[in-house]
């Protein structure tokens, strides 16, 4: 049975333990990092991040603050472009795994020449997978597979403490992403669930995808 | 906390002012988004919109420093739309109490103000007194000295024009929050407030809270499920230890540090024994000689007797009004009068404010004993930036320090739960926790003592103590033991046994308890109950979220304070629908009820809900705080204003302050440091950062000291987001980088833009290239109360920097 994430932005409070616990579980170090006038830090995903909370504040015309929530991390998409891109050139460099719909980036992506590893991140359309500069490997979000396949759930859901991330089967987190997306809808008008057909990862976000991110949806 | 973080989830509106309850609390913050999820309007009152605006329905900034007008306008906006709950008032509140003739509030001053002493007589603000000394109470409210006459006299100069132009908050964010939580003036409504550093760091941090009780009282929501005042304690366990008696005016359990002019317990039990005249006040202060006695039983065992007082006269004793909470102490230090001493889980270096003081104070130290996970800022002080360290006396002795999870014990969270913590892993190396220091320290002081001799030994001689600290056996004496064989209703206890609960403790050396509050803790029954993990509850338990089996809670484990007061006089609930107690006719069901009695309605037996004021009734107008019986604005110590709409009293007159040539203050409206400045921490940073800048991944996503600013002012000083700032008060000078954001914006003030900038205080030169204290430009100005320094508001100016050596 396919697994998926709910991200519940309108719950999301930016605290960065799911940032953090990414780190600690797959043993990441740290970035040597700088204040640039933001609180997102590392201000991108790198080989030693995983998965990142971008932050994106606007003033409306109305003068109302609006602070958004995106914890950024590969969709785990239902049919991965990058494994189809990745398999023309070095077959089984990118995998899906058919039991947790986890899809993986293996030791074989260090042998993608730099160009077919270029074109296997910019085939993704949530910009997601980053190259190693030292091991050569993609790195990306391997959805705890190593957790998941020990029947656990991953770290940044365990982590999560407001209730924003939720992880379980497919088909019982499609409907509550549906109960959540009615309950945002009350406060949210324009709530809606991101890609959720195509993806494992499925963002619930309070209004437009560009107040999020750039690459927060696709559809 | 009056409530506990779970009963968040029964408010029908939440009221976060003085707290960034995300960002500090993340994990219990899931409560408030419960509440949300439940229907609840969530409100950020805040200088600065924060990862907790996010979240809330609104965010309205507040100019730092001017929570009272604030609130004072929605004690005005109640009194005049009569919003108020008029059964809980007129049954439970000092309302209709007079007050004494001598009480007086003139342009800002109350009667009893010694310029010279900058000191209030509280005995000018006393309540009338009947014949017999008790309170005269007129529900008439003919009399115009009535407590409701004079809290509508006195709030009804806060108006929403003069609440407007002192605080920066237009009218209609103001009514936007009166309206929202107003609207739990309702019996089966409730309003919460939630608060923290953000009230108590003000020269009127303690009015702050005054006022939000006089609104909680006026709305009904003390008592009550999803009501309360909140305050949001964390892991540095402020809660336990101010049980305790951490600070040093308190004694474990509440009770004043004795002065000089009480010399014997006698003279202590009667300065601090309330005595009322009404039969339906329970005054659960009169059982104080109690608590007192068997405090000091556990301190001196048998050595403690009826006849010495209980070794009362061992505890050191202050003179009247002396300070020395701990800006005192460095001022002390600062002016040469104290040679050494140890400083244990407080980075003064960086927390304190006006640290630049705080550097040069500890430089005329000969010794210091430092006990620590890592090298801090106060650690290592003599080898600060800019310092040559042979020029620097001070011999310093680094303890190792424990981790928390390298040690056992209990921690008691916001809620007054005491839980147990087991030690996770064996501390490192040579390292120890602070008791595993102190306990063997004091046995080899005991040791000298018994070897050498020395002036006044007994105070330790005749403790009674332990050879080696056993997390555990504390926990017993501080729920304590009988010391003598004693029958409690049907059941025998014999010398040595643990206590069953307060109720039980007596002012004979019979008894012993290290802390009143937390007796029943720890039984002979059910033993040691902050270890309690069991979910089981009734169903109307289960409907508020109360989990009384769910560790241990004080006092005798009542999850809500004030319970009584959340039903009418027969018992029954406001709320049927989030009822806490209920009088089943025989007995209270639901929450420990606060005492046994049965409801107000029984003329005999009844009492009255506030059993911890003297005459039982809450209390609208207070004497006991040093600034005033009312709340009353005044500006921070240091204020952009030269005069606002209140009062010709620009700050408050009894603020404390120190006067050395480094206490440095800018002058009312200095146009040389024309900008508010307010401190905090950030979520990423624990406290001053000491310990969590030395965990890399933590460093990773919060690396330096910023400074956040409206894009408005960055315009204004040529600044772009990301440069490099240098940013200067009256007291020092700290670099910071510039965080341009639509988060912070200028305020319109008494006609005038304000600028409001804002500084996360967890950064420190120990951690290379991060930045230094921010707390070398806050001011040394304090609350008169508990003088805590006004770290939330002081006055700066600020400019592009052209290099930055303390930040790369």
């Amino acid at each position: 049975m396919p697994k998926a994430f709910l991200v519940d932005t309108t719950r999301c409070t930016a605290c960065r333990g799911c940032q953090l616990a990414c780190k600690e579980w797959h043993d990441l170090p740290a970035n040597a990092t700088k204040q640039r006038g933001s609180h997102q830090n590392p201000p991108d995903l790198n080989p030693n991040n995983l998965k990142i909370v971008r932050f994106n504040e606007r003033m409306t015309k109305e003068g109302v603050v609006v602070w958004n929530f995106f914890p950024d991390q590969c969709r785990h998409c239902v049919t991965p472009v990058c494994v189809d891109v990745a398999d023309m050139a070095v077959p089984g460099a990118m995998i899906k795994d058919k039991k947790t719909g986890a899809v993986l980036a293996t030791e074989k992506s260090a042998k993608l020449s730099p160009g077919d590893a270029k074109a296997v991140a910019e085939a993704c359309p949530y910009n997601i997978p980053r190259i190693d500069p030292k091991t050569k490997r993609i790195t990306k979000c391997d959805m705890c597979f190593d957790r998941v396949s020990a029947g656990m759930q991953p770290i940044c859901v365990k982590t999560c403490p407001t209730g924003t991330m939720v992880f379980g089967e497919r088909e019982e987190i499609l409907a509550v992403a549906q109960k959540r997306l009615a309950v945002a809808k009350e406060r949210f008008p324009k709530a809606h669930l991101v890609d959720m057909e195509d993806v494992s990862v499925i963002y619930l976000l309070a209004e437009e995808k560009e107040h999020y991110y750039e690459y927060a949806g696709f559809m | 906390m009056t409530n506990h973080w779970i009963d968040i989830k029964n408010s029908d509106a939440v009221l976060i002012i003085g707290s960034n309850a995300a960002e500090h609390h993340p994990v219990a913050f899931k409560w408030v988004m419960r509440a949300k999820e439940n229907g609840a309007v969530l409100m950020h009152v805040d200088p600065k919109f924060s990862r907790t605006s996010a979240r809330c329905d609104f965010h309205v900034p507040l100019r730092s420093g001017t929570d009272i007008p604030f609130l004072g306008g929605m004690i005005n906006y109640i009194l005049e739309k009569e919003l108020f709950f008029k059964e809980y008032v007129f049954n439970y509140t000092n309302f209709a109490f007079v007050v004494g003739k001598d009480y007086e509030f003139n342009d800002g001053l109350f009667s009893g103000y010694d310029p010279k002493t900058r000191k209030y007589d509280q005995s000018k603000w006393a309540f009338e007194k009947g014949p017999d000394g008790g309170p005269v109470i007129d529900e008439t409210l003919k009399n115009e000295r009535c407590v409701f006459n004079l809290m509508k006299k006195h709030y009804s100069r806060y108006t929403l024009k003069t609440v407007s132009d002192v605080t920066g908050v237009s009218a209609e964010n103001l009514l936007r929050v009166y309206d929202a939580f107003c609207a739990t003036g309702k019996p089966d409504k409730a309003g919460t407030i939630m608060y923290a550093l953000g009230w108590t760091q003000h020269t009127v941090g303690v009015q702050n809270i005054r006022a939000s009780s006089l609104i909680q009282l006026l709305l009904g929501n003390i008592g009550i499920a999803g009501g309360g005042i909140n305050a949001l304690r964390g892991e540095p366990n402020v809660q336990g230890s101010t049980d305790h008696g951490l600070l040093y005016s308190s004694l474990p359990g509440y009770h004043n540090l004795p002065v000089s002019t009480w010399q014997t317990l006698a003279d202590y039990n009667k300065a601090n024994t309330p005595v009322t005249t009404l039969k339906n006040s329970a005054n659960w202060w009169s059982n104080r000689p109690k608590y007192v006695a068997s405090l000091l039983k556990g301190w001196y065992g048998d050595a403690a007797t009826p006849e010495n007082d209980f070794c009362y006269e061992y505890l050191p004793k202050l003179e009247p009004g002396e300070d020395c909470s701990y800006m005192y102490v460095m001022d002390k230090m600062y002016h040469g009068k104290i040679k050494g001493g140890f400083i244990f889980g407080v980075n003064p270096m960086n927390s304190f404010s006006n640290t630049n003081k705080m550097r040069a104070a500890l430089d005329k130290l000969d010794w210091l004993v430092c006990s620590e996970l890592h090298n801090s800022e106060t650690t290592d002080n003599w080898q600060r930036p800019g310092v040559d360290p042979k020029t620097k006396k001070t011999e310093v002795f680094l303890l190792p320090s424990a981790h928390r999870i390298e040690k056992a014990g209990t921690i008691s969270n916001s809620g007054r739960w005491l839980q147990w913590f087991d030690k996770a892993v064996e501390p490192g190396g040579q390292a120890r926790n602070f008791a595993d220091i102190f306990v063997p320290l004091i046995n080899k002081i005991r040791d000298l003592y018994r070897k050498e001799g020395g002036t006044l030994p007994d105070p330790l001689l005749k403790m009674h103590w332990t050879e080696k600290f056993e997390p555990e056996e504390w926990t017993r004496r501080i729920n304590g033991f009988f010391w003598a064989d004693t029958k409690v209703g049907d059941k025998e206890y014999k010398r040595g046994q643990l206590v069953p609960a307060f109720a039980q403790l007596k002012d004979d050396g019979s008894t012993s308890s290290l802390n009143w509050v937390y007796a029943g803790s720890f039984t002979e029954e059910a033993g040691n109950k902050s270890k309690k993990r069991d979910a089981s509850q009734t169903p109307m338990q289960a409907n508020i979220g109360l989990f009384p089996n769910w560790s241990w809670c004080w006092p005798v484990n009542r999850r809500v304070l004030y319970n009584r007061a959340s039903v009418d006089l027969n018992g029954k609930p406001f709320n049927p629908k989030r009822a806490v107690i209920e009088w089943d006719g025989s007995k209270w069901i639901g929450d420990v009820p606060d005492g046994p009695w049965p409801p107000m309605a029984d003329k005999e037996m009844g009492k009255l809900p506030f059993i911890m004021t003297k005459d039982g009734y809450a209390q609208f107008y207070g004497t006991g705080r040093l600034d005033g019986p009312f709340p009353e604005h005044y500006e921070p110590a240091e204020t952009p204003l030269d005069s606002h709409p209140f009062s010709k009293q620009l700050s408050s007159p009894v603020y404390k302050f120190h006067t050395s040539d480094m206490d440095q203050m800018a002058k009312a409206a200095d146009p040389n440091y024309p900008y508010v400045l307010t401190t905090y921490s950030l979520t990423e940073h624990w406290c001053g950062g000491g310990e969590t800048r030395n965990v890399p991944n933590l460093l990773e996503t919060e690396p330096q000291l910023y400074i956040e600013m409206s894009h408005e002012l960055a315009k204004e000083k040529g600044i772009n987001n990301g440069d490099g700032v240098i940013v200067e008060s009256a007291r020092g000078r700290v670099e910071a980088i510039a965080m341009v954001t639509v988060r912070i914006r200028p305020f319109t003030v008494m006609g005038k833009t304000v600028h409001l900038v804002g500084m996360p205080f967890a950064y420190g030169w120990t951690t290379p290239k991060c930045g230094d204290s921010t707390n070398r430009l806050t001011v040394g100005a304090y609350d008169p109360n508990t003088t805590i320094p006004e770290s939330k508001a002081c006055l700066v100016n600020l400019r592009k920097a052209d290099k930055l050596t303390e930040i790369a």
